[in-house]
């Protein structure tokens, strides 16, 4: 609770989100047979699937087991995925083996047993000429790329955030990460959540030598400048070989941004 | 689940594990990294779990370039084995629904790995005082029945205020009296389930309000340190109103209220 200048007490939303627990708390104690059925028939709806491609059936062993590979690139938000799909998938053929399919009350979809691939949030390829380096895959031959961005108001610094040259690019990696980053790292104290972390974490605490490739812009829907902000990366050893032709890329990309464009004019 | 960072797990029979509970102001969170900064405990592990928000970022003790590329992630586990001293370190929010899995796997490695004792440091809001709490040291402390056994003379000794009772539905008149803790977080269902559990825990808490409470957290481990004395008690010769200089403040805690400011603005 808090008092605005004006007297009026009012109820701030507290920081370390403590408010939800009382409610929780409170639930709790009058949860019936029935709540905790509803609850639990909400979670196995929330729960993310993988899918193989053609035949839609599940993916009974994990996807890593069934296409063993040494590098598993991740690109998360839509200039990411551009900057992969332009830069690295054009080169090669690139098999679609999979896909996962999540609902959450945010999704607009109703239907969730019927997920049309193009309603898939997220797709699994993997390259045909080259599935897998050292046969059967343990976690620790894999090496995790992982691509996304963040707003660069997001990114604390002793100036003004206006006065930063956005876009840029900066890198987190787990302890196993021996190679060098293609940028500099990111400096306390400044930190990423949701996914990437999540994918992150994951690779810390087992062993696995991952990156986090974060693109700090101020246009968050898909833009050009941003994408190619990504381009550093290309010099990597993991994405070195899978690079062939950058031109092409480029012209790829921009086919990408002109058929994305949005004709908003309010005159037509 | 507890992943040690070496091959090995680390033996803590006989430990202390101190641990902050998220809450009002994150003034728990804030003294944990105000100890193990200032210790400089070493990390032995991570808790792995999917009941917090994931997080990472480079390691928030850092005290110099080599040093500060360590990742870190949401919830990690240092060490002082001199001190006999383990502490649990929480960086993110509760995932809905996910508090009560978290406390019963919390306490389930307690046990298994024959702690001796666990310190919660929380907070509870400042506003829901009542006019007795009002008018005395913004600090309280809770024991479970197995701890209180041990350290019930400390306590008194130490002349400490015990949490007191409240109205459990504070609307209804004739409502039993029981121990609440509001914007403690995970605080009361910790307490209660190491009651049960037969845990040795105690709860060091300060009233708080949001906002700065870096000085709050420089309060309740100066609370924790009258008991425990981790780093030695000031001397009447130190002037005793600046707590800060015992305690090193961790290099993640620049930029708390944001970026720099545009000079434009002005």
């Amino acid at each position: 609770m808090a008092a605005t200048f004006f007297g009026e007490v009012v109820k701030a939303p507290c920081r370390a989100g403590t408010e939800e627990e009382e409610e929780e708390e409170e639930e709790g104690r009058r949860e019936t047979p029935e709540d905790r059925e509803v609850r639990r028939q909400l979670a196995r709806k929330r729960e993310v699937r993988l899918l193989r491609r053609q035949t839609k059936t599940s993916l009974e062993v994990s996807l890593l087991e069934k296409y063993p590979c040494s590098k598993f690139i991740i690109a998360i938000g839509n200039n990411a995925v551009a900057f992969l799909s332009s830069f690295v998938m054009n080169s090669g053929v690139w098999e679609e083996v999979g896909f996962a399919k999540l609902w959450n009350e945010w999704c607009r979809t109703t239907d969730t047993t019927h997920l049309s691939p193009a309603e898939a949030f997220c797709i699994f390829y993997h390259l045909k000429s080259n599935p897998s380096v050292f046969g059967s895959c343990t976690r620790k031959n894999t090496q995790v790329t992982i691509l996304t961005c963040r707003h660069v108001t997001d990114y604390k610094t002793s100036e003004s955030t206006g006065s930063l040259p956005a876009p840029f690019l900066k890198a987190l990696k787990t302890q196993n990460f021996k190679d060098p980053a293609c940028c500099s790292l990111l400096e306390q104290p400044n930190i990423v959540h949701d996914l990437p972390a999540a994918v992150l974490s994951y690779c810390q605490v087992w062993k696995i030598p991952a990156i986090l490739y974060l693109c700090y812009t101020d246009v968050m829907k898909l833009d050009l400048i941003t994408v190619e902000a990504f381009k550093p990366i290309l010099s990597s050893r993991s994405l070195k070989s899978l690079v062939k032709n950058i031109p092409q890329s480029t012209e790829i990309l921009k086919k990408l941004m002109t058929t994305n464009e949005v004709q908003s004019n309010i005159y037509t | 689940m507890f992943v040690p960072c070496g091959e090995s797990v680390p033996d803590l029979t006989g430990f202390t594990l101190l641990m902050p509970a998220v809450s009002v102001g994150n003034v728990g969170q804030l003294a944990i990294d105000l100890i193990i900064s200032t210790l400089n405990m070493s990390k032995i592990g991570y808790f792995y779990t999917d009941c917090l928000v994931p997080m990472v970022g480079n390691n928030p003790y850092a005290t110099g370039e080599e040093n500060s590329t360590e990742l870190s992630i949401n919830a990690e586990v240092y060490s002082l084995p001199s001190r006999r001293l383990v502490a649990l370190q929480l960086r993110s929010i509760f995932i809905k629904y996910k508090t009560k899995p978290f406390c019963e796997k919390l306490l389930s490695w307690v046990k298994g790995s024959n702690c001796a004792r666990v310190i919660v440091l929380s907070s509870s809001h400042s506003y829901q005082r009542n006019d007795l709490q009002l008018r005395s040291t913004p600090f309280r402390y809770l024991l479970t029945p197995s701890m209180q056994i041990n350290v019930q003379n400390k306590m008194k000794s130490l002349n400490w205020e015990e949490m007191e009772k409240s109205p459990c539905i504070p609307e209804i008149n004739d409502s039993e009296f029981c121990v609440r803790i509001p914007g403690g977080g995970i605080t009361k269902a910790l307490y209660d389930e190491s009651c049960s559990k037969e845990i040795q825990m105690a709860v060091l808490l300060k009233f708080v309000s949001e906002g700065d409470n870096i000085p709050d957290a420089l309060g309740l481990v100066e609370y924790l340190n009258e008991w425990l004395q981790i780093i030695k008690p000031h001397v009447s010769s130190e002037d005793p109103t600046v707590p800060s200089l015992r305690w090193k403040m961790p290099s993640s805690w620049r930029l708390l209220f944001g970026s720099g400011l545009p000079p434009a603005l002005f």
